[in-house]
């Protein structure tokens, strides 16, 4: 069963390079809501604070929420990324993210190459890594350029490649980052389909966003974030509208 | 798209309240060497990118140590009252495996810092940085090995059969390599003023060691080298290449006493604070 639970879940970001103790009395000053020190008197910032939600199989969530308000520290925390420091998660499915393009990108190596470096990251097995360039060169349509080290790319080329690599495959919980919404014109066409299809064959999806276009058209509830907390949690419409009340 | 999940289902479970430290550090190493396909693959990449558009590329190094031997041997053979033949493979063997050691301690500070961008982005294992680190140090090092068979037959210098008592040596080098990028990596992720002063240690050590000296001069005090942790390991695969004897007792009893203390550390280290890491780097 496709599930994520999560229980107390809390992610604390310390501060560590800082050190200089008048910027550490400066933060601490104005009687800081998520700026503290912890007891071996280092500075931390609480990114996530006692988060309590299940998600189950089906459900299309979208975390919104201001700048800063820990979106895409839980979807690090959900990929795995980032270790709670306390509380309880619990993943079951395979985790496919979408948070950041260009990550485990060479610049030096040609497109070809990093499509094989990421089967890699991905640990496939030779015939599945073979699917993956051809899919990907099929999709991004970049031709002759999947040969060029990808340092060469314009903007929109690199963004067509890391789209295609990154959705070429899919998982059972989706996790989503808004940059995902962006490429031109013509692409976005495309992009779009492919967006549609992976969501559709996803058992969950998680997308930390700021369109509510987006949130209203994809997504079945909202999770709003402010300052670490969830302040609402529910049915799009309703969160959306509390939100917005509140700003 | 590609038809079916290609990604493997899994479960993952966290428990601040029972965090079970020991078993993720161990499913990290084990899922970290399954992937060592991918350690090769980056090490690799980041040595053909260090020396991109560099005509002889790596064997810059192989030179560079071609050079120091030729300069070095010619003076400290007459410093030393010492013939060529009798200095030179000495020399070649210690500076050889000496640069490895070297080159491998100061990039294990690096290990973790240089590989920031996938920590924060993906989950990959971090044994797989630390591999990494010893694959792209064993490639270097394998554009300088030529020049010991190419020293020993111009002096005539034949180890015999001995000289396979080296390759143990080779594997607990190997072995340390990789525990020091692991240690190494993650305490200079969070202490970002270690790796100058691992750079500085090396530097005091490579005088410290016998490399441009041979352990003999020390006369009766040479019973105390051992206390060298780099001694220990380079004597491991010195004597059976330059003496062709297995390197006597001592010394092995003190290079896996090391290399155990290293390894302690380093797995005790990881498992405590494999966690952190994301957080550090």
């Amino acid at each position: 069963m496709v599930r994520i639970e999560a229980s107390g879940l809390r992610v604390e970001f310390p501060l560590y390079h800082l050190g200089a103790r008048s910027l550490k009395k400066r933060l601490l000053a104005r009687a800081a809501a998520r700026v503290r020190t912890d007891e071996s008197n280092r500075v931390v910032v609480s990114a996530l604070r006692d988060l309590d939600f299940q998600i189950a199989s089906g459900e299309r969530v979208a975390l919104i929420g201001r700048n800063g308000a820990g979106k895409t520290t839980l979807l690090r925390a959900l990929a795995g990324i980032y270790e709670p420091v306390g509380g309880r998660l619990v993943i079951d499915g395979s985790v496919g993210s979408l948070i950041d393009p260009a990550a485990g990108m060479d610049h030096d190596s040609t497109g070809r190459e990093n499509v094989r470096l990421r089967a890699l990251y991905r640990n496939l097995d030779a015939a599945a890594q073979s699917a993956l360039e051809a899919e990907v060169a099929e999709f991004a349509g970049l031709g002759e350029f999947m040969d060029v080290p990808i340092k060469g790319y314009s903007a929109g080329m690199s963004i067509r490649l890391a789209f295609a690599i990154a959705t070429a495959m899919q998982p059972q919980i989706l996790l989503m980052d808004e940059w995902f919404m962006a490429g031109d014109a013509v692409f976005m066409e495309k992009a779009e389909a492919r967006l549609a299809s992976l969501v559709s064959g996803a058992d969950i999806l998680v997308i930390a966003t700021h369109d509510m276009n987006v949130v209203r058209r994809w997504c079945t509830r909202a999770i709003h974030l402010d300052a670490g907390r969830i302040v609402a949690d529910g049915p799009v419409e309703p969160v959306i509208d509390a939100m917005l009340a509140q700003h | 798209m590609l038809a079916g999940p290609l990604t493997r289902p899994e479960t993952f479970l966290f428990d601040a309240a029972a965090p079970r430290r020991g078993e993720m550090a161990l499913a990290d190493l084990r899922e970290g060497f399954a992937s060592w396909r991918l350690a090769w693959a980056l090490a690799r990449l980041d040595l053909r990118n260090r020396y991109r558009g560099s005509v002889i590329g790596p064997f810059w190094m192989t030179l560079s140590t071609l050079l120091m031997l030729v300069g070095l041997g010619l003076l400290y053979s007459r410093l030393l009252g010492l013939s060529l033949g009798e200095y030179l493979p000495h020399l070649t063997v210690s500076l050889v495996v000496w640069n490895v050691i070297a080159g491998m301690v100061n990039d294990a500070c690096t290990t973790m810092t240089t590989a920031e961008g996938v920590i924060r982005q993906l989950r990959v294992p971090f044994t797989v940085h630390a591999l990494r680190s010893v694959f792209r140090n064993g490639l270097t090092a394998a554009h300088s090995l030529p020049l010991i068979p190419i020293v020993f037959l111009a002096f005539g210098h034949l180890p015999g059969p001995e000289g396979f008592l080296a390759l143990p040596g080779l594997l607990l080098l190997l072995a340390n390599a990789f525990f020091a990028s692991m240690l190494l990596g993650m305490i200079c992720a969070r202490f970002r003023d270690i790796g100058p002063i691992v750079a500085n240690v090396m530097q005091l050590a490579f005088f410290l060691t016998p490399i441009l000296w041979k352990p003999e001069l020390l006369k009766d005090m040479a019973v105390w080298l051992p206390l060298n942790p780099f001694y220990a390991v380079l004597e491991t695969l010195r004597a059976p290449l330059v003496e062709g004897h297995g390197g006597g007792l001592a010394v092995w009893a003190a290079a896996l006493l090391y290399s155990a203390v290293l390894g302690g550390l380093a797995l005790a280290f990881f498992v405590r604070f494999r966690g952190r890491l994301a957080f550090w780097v």
